[in-house]
């Protein structure tokens, strides 16, 4: 509502309310925050600290041997090296998966678009249930395919994964994006004599540098945040992080150090938390694309 | 780009093969091919497969001998999958109710020309930018019982202060809820928000100027205006609840017992730890029937209307 504020205008009441709406708002955000701030804290307390305080309370010393162990000791399994391989892992996955699907996004979007011809709708509803599909209906044809054409357990295999089911993702937000751009533009090159992919290169790109980001940010926080390939299609030390993080969190051997449990679910989510701070706006209209509008 | 430089075809002055005009006239088709084939083998066929695989006896390795439909009826009289089936349905009621109720309530908060509304709105979205493994693996750690928020409690002078819905199987599907609604309700709060703002002022000045008070105009005025909002959260929330996997391993791995299993977790399980193939493809199949059956008419809906509207 641009114009006023809707909840109660007049007289003193109108204190009473505004103030109910700061304290509400605050104490929600309070809510939000509460768990970053409490994974933060413990990631910088020794052991002790830990034991004799309460999640909020400041440490007493703060020291980040915590993160230096998340990083380069703590265990998984009988493993002790680390989430530094794993970070690794999920860096050398995350370039090609987004940079491939955006790519072949863009130009699905292009061709459903602007160079549109008949039957491009039903192709496009084909490709868009593949937004939703839930993964679980394919994990095991996947993990057969990539066993018999000797990819399984390997970065590549994942890489392929992810590539695969972006594509419709990448395809629906680039079709969106053509969508509403005139298609005078196109004509026009088209009757100039520019081909299918001249086109592309020359008028349609430099125009939607927008949707690229948003497709290269949304592809780049699910990849880096997903779990059920990374868990299903690899293992052992060709893990991405967040399933690395599983298993830190999860091997049982020794004292629980809960300190650098918590180190390393601050660094498995530093990266996305660092794009969504910086690029915020983009990430939100990844979200709302993604979230649906065919 | 090393494809045919079709620009060149257009070009008058050469005679051209027909094989070059042809994929000049088609270019758009071949671009989309690949993706086309893939798309269509490793999700529609790969769907098909594992519809295939719930038919037979398969165990660790597919097996092509049929048993028709025994691994249904064995999924169906599995005590773990039913305790996942109404899992997801305590889970999924909350889940989608509560996320949908502060969203919607923090939309309207926020709708209300406050100060530092970016920054309210950057505290309140931020979960969705993590994985459901570093939420779990931070709730865990939250709802950690004797170290956790209840032990804070006591500190601070609660002695009595008791939570231990993590470690209790009565009540450990209601972490799921927590951690679920804390991720995901700022991302409900940024999509009415935007509905709100694209609401015609003018009916709401109308309605003001007969002497509306806030609450009506709400009630009667804006809040039906939302319904095509409500439809899509409800869809999106629900597919989200029916695919839920990673909260569940990081939070509860399932537990304690089976009491936090879903469907999703009950596939998981079933095919790469039980070794029982072919029941977690029927319990696959069951759990793709639910999404479609939700997201298939919506779809429909909202593709025929984008139609109307062009």
């Amino acid at each position: 509502m641009s114009a006023d504020a809707i909840i109660l205008q007049r007289g003193a009441s109108h204190q009473v309310a505004r103030i109910f709406i700061y304290v509400c708002l605050i104490l929600f955000a309070a809510v939000y925050l509460m768990p970053l701030l409490v994974v933060v804290l413990t990631s910088v307390k020794d052991l002790d600290d830990i034991r004799n305080g309460s999640i909020l309370s400041l440490p007493q010393r703060v020291t980040f041997e915590p993160w230096r162990q998340a990083w380069s000791e703590a265990c998984i399994g009988l493993r002790c090296a680390g989430l530094r391989d794993f970070f690794i892992n999920s860096v050398a996955m995350i370039v090609p998966s987004v940079a491939i699907s955006t790519a072949v996004g863009a130009i699905n979007g292009y061709a459903l678009t602007q160079w549109k011809f008949r039957g491009a709708d039903l192709i496009f509803a084909i490709l868009l249930f593949g937004v939703f599909i839930p993964f679980q209906i394919i994990l095991i044809p996947m993990a057969r395919t990539l066993g018999a054409i000797g990819v399984a357990n390997t970065m590549v295999g994942l890489i392929m994964v992810h590539v695969v089911y972006g594509i419709p993702f990448t395809t629906l937000f680039f079709r969106n994006f053509f969508l509403s751009l005139p298609s005078d533009l196109v004509k026009a090159a088209r009757v100039d004599g520019a081909g299918f992919y001249q086109t592309l290169w020359r008028v349609i790109l430099p125009i939607s540098i927008p949707c690229f980001v948003v497709s290269i940010i949304w592809q780049f926080t699910n990849i880096w945040n997903d779990f059920i390939f990374g868990t299903t299609f690899t293992s052992g030390e060709n893990v991405p992080v967040t399933v690395a993080l599983n298993n830190v969190v999860n091997t049982t051997t020794g004292v629980k150090a809960y300190n650098v449990d918590m180190a390393s679910v601050v660094m498995t989510a530093l990266p996305t938390l660092a794009i969504y701070v910086f690029a915020g706006r983009y990430f939100l209209r990844g979200l709302m694309a993604g979230s649906i509008k065919g | 780009m090393s494809f045919p430089d079709a620009g060149a075809l257009a070009d008058h002055s050469e005679p051209k093969s027909d094989l070059r005009l042809w994929l000049a006239k088609n270019a758009s088709q071949l671009a989309l091919a690949p993706s086309v084939v893939i798309v269509l083998v490793v999700i529609y066929g790969f769907m098909v497969w594992t519809g295939v695989i719930s038919l037979t006896a398969s165990k660790m390795l597919p097996n092509y001998s049929f048993v028709g439909l025994a691994q249904y009826g064995r999924l169906w009289s599995n005590p773990i999958w039913q305790i996942a089936v109404s899992n997801i349905f305590i889970f999924g009621f909350l889940f989608i109710g509560f996320s949908t109720a502060i969203g919607l309530a923090l939309a309207i908060l926020i709708d209300q020309k406050i100060r530092a509304e970016g920054f309210l709105r950057t505290v309140y979205l931020y979960p969705m930018a993590l994985s459901f493994i570093v939420t779990g693996t931070a709730w865990k750690w939250i709802l950690n019982p004797g170290l956790g928020l209840e032990r804070m409690l006591h500190m601070w002078g609660w002695e009595s202060f008791r939570f231990d819905w993590l470690v209790n199987t009565e009540y450990a599907i209601y972490t799921l809820v927590i951690a679920g609604v804390w991720q995901s309700s700022g991302f409900v709060m940024a999509l009415f928000l935007a509905a709100l703002r694209g609401i015609d002022e003018d009916l709401v000045k109308a309605a003001r100027l007969d002497g509306a008070g806030a609450t009506q105009i709400y009630r009667r005025i804006i809040i039906p205006q939302l319904g095509p909002t409500f439809m899509t959260v409800g869809v999106i929330l629900m597919q989200q609840a029916v695919k839920s996997f990673d909260l569940v391993v990081a939070l509860t791995s399932g537990g304690p017992g089976n009491s936090t299993n879903l469907p999703a977790t009950f596939m998981y399980t079933q095919t790469f730890g039980r070794d029982q193939m072919a029941v977690g493809a029927a319990s696959a199949i069951m759990i793709l029937m639910t999404v479609a059956a939700i997201v298939v008419p919506y779809l429909y809906i909202d593709i025929r209307n984008n139609r109307n509207e062009r």
